[in-house]
């Protein structure tokens, strides 16, 4: 009976009432993320206005659209465009593939032993920050010391000064980054294929069929849902950048900045080296809005095919 | 029985490829811990070596006579990243069990609150300008906390594992005991979701140890300064360096083999302990794919 009067009230203070202690259990998030990412959301009018100090975000004049033209004149538009998509699809290609070969060579391995040590070696990386990384590749790379120029000097050939060199990155970046994040993605794919039913293998194996013809038509097909889920994540941070690994490894590097310059490293460099906030603002607003149309474009079209692959 | 040719070459196909890539995972530790052996003098004279031509233990010496600095370093960093993987796991996982819970009329609204951070942002320079000119947190340990703090996705995470793994009878059971809310999640959906919390934790421990983004961007005072800025700033600089094994920066000061050997002290430490704590960050990385 009571329920019955209860179900009745469905406002919103008697909600508040009914489960109020919940709802204070969710305010030190829910005010976290107003003052951390809410508040500075109404702060990107910044990007429309001359800002100086003084003035801060809110007292400083408004300038129209300069920062943008500013931004598309200096030519930094189409370069850092064109950088962060080239890139990040490289990225998202290499990351993908060897995750998924790392996944199914381990998974077929004999001897448990062998899987867990390699396994765990190609899981280091995962756990060492990009600043370590950055002191394993100059290690490796610099001209006077590194070990590669070592080698090289000591089959008698000219020494190479990678850090001159912007042809070369287009490959060293994507190199490392596979290296720091196919252990993650292969626990992912691994996964997957742990969770695939054996059943259907056995009876392949019965009817003749070989491994490799098994992994291309039972393993491979069934990993596809998982497969669709990280290039839709990919392709929804296509225009965010790997900022830790650019700047890391890159820096503010004089000879590659045209090479390696993806939105985020403008954006920040804008804003730390030169204190150009416009530019650093007008590049940061089109990445976000850039961002934003593409996940919902990309969703809508996955929403589309298939309901329960999109995210929201 | 034996295996058929075809086992035996994917094995073979494995071994090879696999072998090879957990080399190349590998390989550039190892070379740092050798190459950090090495004296000054070699290294000046013939590069880095797969094994060096004269070994010395000179930076370590050096690191270990005048540990203080680094010492303080390690205390920030361990200081930061226990209180903040602390508060992180508590304060995530309480707002995961509001909005796990059915009869929150507005879960669905709470859970866009969260999702939408991840779809659109303000940029840098707002946030910059935030934290530093509005919220005057810059130079203070509790911008390295705040900062790395939440993670959408976690939250999110714990979010399905609460509401999928926990059943909605014994959450009943206990308010029919005279339970309250608070005591639900504090005696029974927290110690309950104890595995996905372990791993969850230690994703934000890592993200704590090895942030040096929010120092870079927000403390500029010396002893405030954790682990991995300190390194970057020691890889930059000589003069940091010397400073660092309370030195003057001397022509004798074995500046190329102090960098390895610092770099070996500030990651030595996760090398040693991540094999053992792997299997959770497996199974994390598994309850986080389930639902994307």
């Amino acid at each position: 009976m009571t329920t019955k009067i209860l179900h009745n009230r469905q406002g919103f203070l008697f909600e508040m009432i009914r489960n109020g202690r919940l709802y204070a259990m969710f305010m030190p998030v829910a005010v976290y993320f107003l003052i951390f990412a809410y508040l500075p959301m109404t702060g990107i009018v910044v990007a429309f206005k001359d800002f100086n100090y003084q003035g801060g975000i809110w007292g400083s004049p408004w300038n129209g659209w300069d920062n943008f033209r500013y931004f598309i004149e200096s030519g930094k538009l189409v370069q850092v465009t064109i950088n962060t998509l080239l890139y990040n699809t490289l990225f998202l290609v290499a990351y993908l593939f060897f995750s998924i070969l790392v996944a199914i060579l381990i998974s077929e391995m004999g001897s448990r032993l062998a899987k867990k040590t390699f396994q765990t070696m190609l899981f280091l990386p995962y756990f060492i920050s990009w600043v370590t990384v950055s002191a394993l590749v100059y290690n490796l790379f610099n001209y006077e010391y590194g070990l590669m120029n070592t080698l090289v000097k000591g089959w008698g050939m000219e020494a190479v000064d990678i850090y001159a060199d912007p042809n070369l990155w287009p490959v060293i970046l994507p190199f490392f980054y596979v290296w720091k994040w196919v252990g993650f993605g292969s626990v992912l794919f691994l996964a997957s294929i742990a969770g695939q039913d054996k059943e259907c293998h056995e009876a392949a194996s019965i009817d003749g069929a070989n491994i490799f013809y098994r992994i291309r038509r039972i393993t491979l097909p069934q990993l596809k849902p998982t497969i669709i889920i990280l290039l839709l994540l990919g392709v929804g941070r296509i225009m965010r950048g790997e900022f830790d690994m650019f700047y890391q490894l890159v820096g503010t590097n004089g000879n590659l900045i045209d090479a390696t310059d993806i939105i985020d490293t403008l954006v920040f460099r804008s804003l730390v080296s030169t204190q150009d906030f416009g530019m650093s603002s007008a590049a940061g607003l089109y990445q976000s809005i850039l961002c934003f149309v593409i996940i919902l474009a990309v969703n809508g079209i996955v929403r589309r095919q298939d309901k329960s692959q999109a995210l929201f | 029985m034996k295996k058929s040719p075809d086992l035996v070459a994917i094995n073979l196909l494995g071994w090879i490829i696999i072998g090879f890539l957990a080399l190349v995972a590998t390989a550039p530790f190892l070379i740092l811990v050798i190459n950090s052996l090495s004296s000054e003098h070699s290294i000046i004279n013939y590069g880095y070596q797969l094994w060096p031509k004269e070994f010395s233990a000179d930076a370590y010496t050096m690191i270990f006579e005048n540990p203080q600095r680094i010492l303080r370093v390690y205390g920030i960093t361990i200081l930061v990243t226990g209180l903040g993987t602390g508060l992180s796991l508590l304060l995530s996982s309480m707002a995961a069990y509001v909005v796990a819970r059915r009869e929150v009329k507005y879960r669905n609204v709470l859970s866009f609150f969260l999702y939408f951070t991840q779809l659109f942002n303000g940029g840098l320079v707002t946030y910059y300008l935030l934290v530093s000119r509005d919220l005057h947190l810059s130079n203070t340990l509790w911008v390295l906390i705040l900062v790395p703090m939440f993670s959408v996705m976690n939250i999110l995470i714990l979010r399905n594992f609460i509401a999928t793994s926990i059943p909605e009878s014994i959450i009943e059971s206990a308010r029919i005991d005279g339970m309250d809310d608070l005591g639900i999640f504090f005696r029974i959906v927290l110690p309950l979701s104890a595995p996905v919390l372990a791993s969850i934790g230690l994703f934000t421990a890592l993200g704590y140890w090895n942030d040096w983004w929010t120092p870079m961007m927000f403390i500029q005072k010396r002893d405030l300064q954790p682990l991995q800025y300190t390194l970057y700033q020691m890889l930059a600089s000589v003069t940091y360096t010397a400073q660092m094994v309370g030195n003057m920066p001397t022509v004798n000061l074995p500046k190329e083999s102090l960098k390895l050997a610092m770099t070996v002290v500030a990651t030595g430490p996760i090398i040693l302990i991540y094999p053992f704590l792997q299997k959770h960050f497996v199974a994390g990385i598994t309850i986080g794919s389930v639902k994307g």
